[in-house]
């Protein structure tokens, strides 16, 4: 019993050790972010709070153009986040719950996606976004990710692991599928539908190398490249309004994180189990 | 399992229709693009385009500077990769044990999943900033060196690493937890009766049976290092010093929208995508006979 309490005392130490230092690049971040040029600059390096909280916040918000930045990013990542949610739905709907040919064929069309991750066709995507005139335009940040592998994946496993009895009693019922989906399935998906909010969300809010290219007009940016904008102010770069930005664009997803947390492994338990 | 069917011929094509135009329209048409671009020779804003065959690949290979990029790639790659999930898999074994506590552990743990390789960027590249950079004055205190993280290509080399493996320590982790936790003590109690020390009991029971889940993980971390790294790179050390940090994405990038080489970036993508290919079918071989699944 000695040992195992001495064990356990040794493990929390280790895990808090571990959990410090895993924060403490953003512990420094938020503490430079309320720091003055002056303050920043000095040496030996100050880490407590310093005197300009909100001068430093309220430049990255309106000087860098940070919140709208974040308005975009964020109408950009709910508009995906739900569409590709009811369109993984329905997918995985279609695929479990009805027999048509070339079944399979479909199933490995849409897996075989997974390998094609946005950067791989960067150059092609751009030339056919640019001929469809949707520069400069949400419609670029959105519609060529409303659909994907992963979502249409994560559905068709939850959907397989359901009982069968339930099916038969809708039918029994005479429910048609749009009902069997919103009566039965949705509600028994809420973990799955959490775990993929959450992964889409953050997908689309740290999205960088897209919007780099195909966005030109400003006022459409998203809040990664506006961070970027920040950063590249030559010689006199105000470090503590980037801290500020930086810790600014972190929030959303971490808001949105610490909400679905439990979803998101619960939807992955399931996941994997098969 | 048995599981029965709704009727209906056309509806289960209605369902899968949004998916189905999106990934045709926007990922299988300009993947196949990609492949017809990467064979021509695409002059200055797409006003010329002069087929040339294999010969954008030719050059590439070719390409000192190219073969530079590659080498980058692959180092880095390797060090985020296994570094990456040597260190998330301890710290989920740590945070797996049953105790109090546990559960604030974990998610105290995985949070920096949410972040993004840009906002992880901007902060390295300020805690590394040469003359006033946190770690900077920690490092001068230690050693008594002045260590030039931006200006010296190996210590770039350290720092874009370091600020990966941080960045993606927490999804790692989330993985690795979920997968620990659907590991049957009972085999590993079995284990300790025969008299298997515990690195042993690590090594030939934990690890074998979290095998699916690392090969898992080492494609999606693959995949981490080649692509997502891109906000770091363009943030921290914008592939310098001396290409240092050009990775494949970085280079193709430049040569694509900087300086308007669209065939030969085009010839890098199919490169890329290759490699990707590549991996996992390599995955699903040896995942199909070396991997353990059961448990």
């Amino acid at each position: 019993m000695r040992r195992k309490t001495r064990e356990t005392i040794l493990t929390h130490m280790m895990l808090i050790i571990v959990c410090f230092l895993v924060m403490t690049p953003v512990l420094f971040a938020v503490s430079k972010s309320t720091q003055t040029r002056a303050e920043v600059f000095r040496f030996p390096p100050q880490l407590g709070p310093g005197t300009a909280f909100l001068d430093n916040y309220r430049t990255a918000w309106n000087t860098f153009n940070l919140g709208l930045y974040m308005k975009n990013s964020l109408i950009i990542a709910s508009i995906v986040m739900f569409f590709k949610t009811v369109f993984s739905m329905l997918a995985g709907l279609g695929l479990v719950y009805f027999d048509f040919p070339f079944k399979n064929a479909v199933f490995y069309y849409i897996l075989f996606t997974l390998m094609m991750p946005t950067e791989i066709m960067i150059i092609a995507l751009f030339n056919l976004v640019s001929d469809l005139g949707w520069g400069n335009n949400y419609a670029a940040l959105t519609v060529p990710f409303l659909a994907s592998a992963t979502g249409v994946f994560l559905f068709r496993q939850h959907f397989s692991s359901i009982p069968a009895d339930l099916m038969d009693a809708a039918r029994v019922d005479g429910a048609g599928p749009l009902r069997f989906l919103l009566s039965v399935l949705v509600p028994m998906s809420w973990n799955t539908v959490g775990a993929m909010a959450l992964i889409q969300f953050i997908y689309m809010w740290n999205m960088y190398i897209w919007p780099l290219v195909i966005i030109r007009e400003n006022t459409r940016q998203v809040v990664q490249v506006g961070l970027r904008s920040m950063t590249a102010v030559q010689d006199a770069t105000n470090w503590g309004v980037v801290m500020a930005g930086a810790v600014l664009a972190m929030l959303p997803p971490l808001i949105v994180f610490v909400l679905l947390h439990e979803q998101f492994t619960k939807g992955f338990a399931l996941g994997q189990e098969k | 399992m048995y599981t029965s069917r709704f009727k209906g011929k056309w509806l289960p094509w209605l369902f899968l229709l949004p998916t189905l135009v999106i990934l045709t329209v926007f990922l299988y048409y300009p993947v196949i693009q990609t492949f017809r671009l990467s064979t021509y020779r695409v002059a200055f804003l797409g006003l010329k385009k002069q087929f040339t065959g294999l010969e954008n690949f030719v050059d590439l290979f070719q390409d000192p500077g190219y073969l530079q990029t590659l080498r980058v790639t692959v180092v880095i790659t390797l060090a985020v990769v296994v570094g990456g999930l040597a260190l998330s898999l301890s710290i989920a074994m740590l945070a797996n044990r049953k105790m109090r506590g546990g559960s604030v552990y974990r998610v105290l743990l995985i949070w920096p999943f949410a972040l993004s390789p840009a906002v992880a960027g901007v902060i390295f590249l300020f805690m590394f900033s040469p003359g006033f950079g946190a770690v900077n004055y920690l490092t001068y205190r230690v050693t008594g060196l002045e260590l030039n993280w931006l200006g010296d290509p190996t210590l770039a080399v350290l720092l874009i690493i370091l600020a990966s493996i941080w960045k993606n320590l927490g999804y790692n982790v989330v993985f690795y937890l979920a997968a620990l936790q659907n590991v049957n003590t009972e085999v590993l109690e079995a284990a300790s009766i025969d008299g298997a020390n515990s690195w042993r009991r690590f090594w030939s029971v934990t690890f074998a049976l979290l095998s699916p889940m690392t090969f898992f993980l080492l494609i999606t971390n693959i995949t981490y290092s080649f692509f997502d790294l891109f906000g770091m790179i363009d943030l921290v050390t914008k592939g310098g010093p001396l290409n240092a940090t050009n990775v494949m994405i970085y280079n193709l990038y430049r040569d694509g929208f900087e300086y308007y080489k669209t065939g030969l970036a085009a010839a890098q993508s199919v490169i890329l995508f290759a490699a990707v290919v590549g991996l996992t079918i390599i995955q699903f071989r040896t995942s199909g006979r070396r991997v353990h699944y059961g448990g």
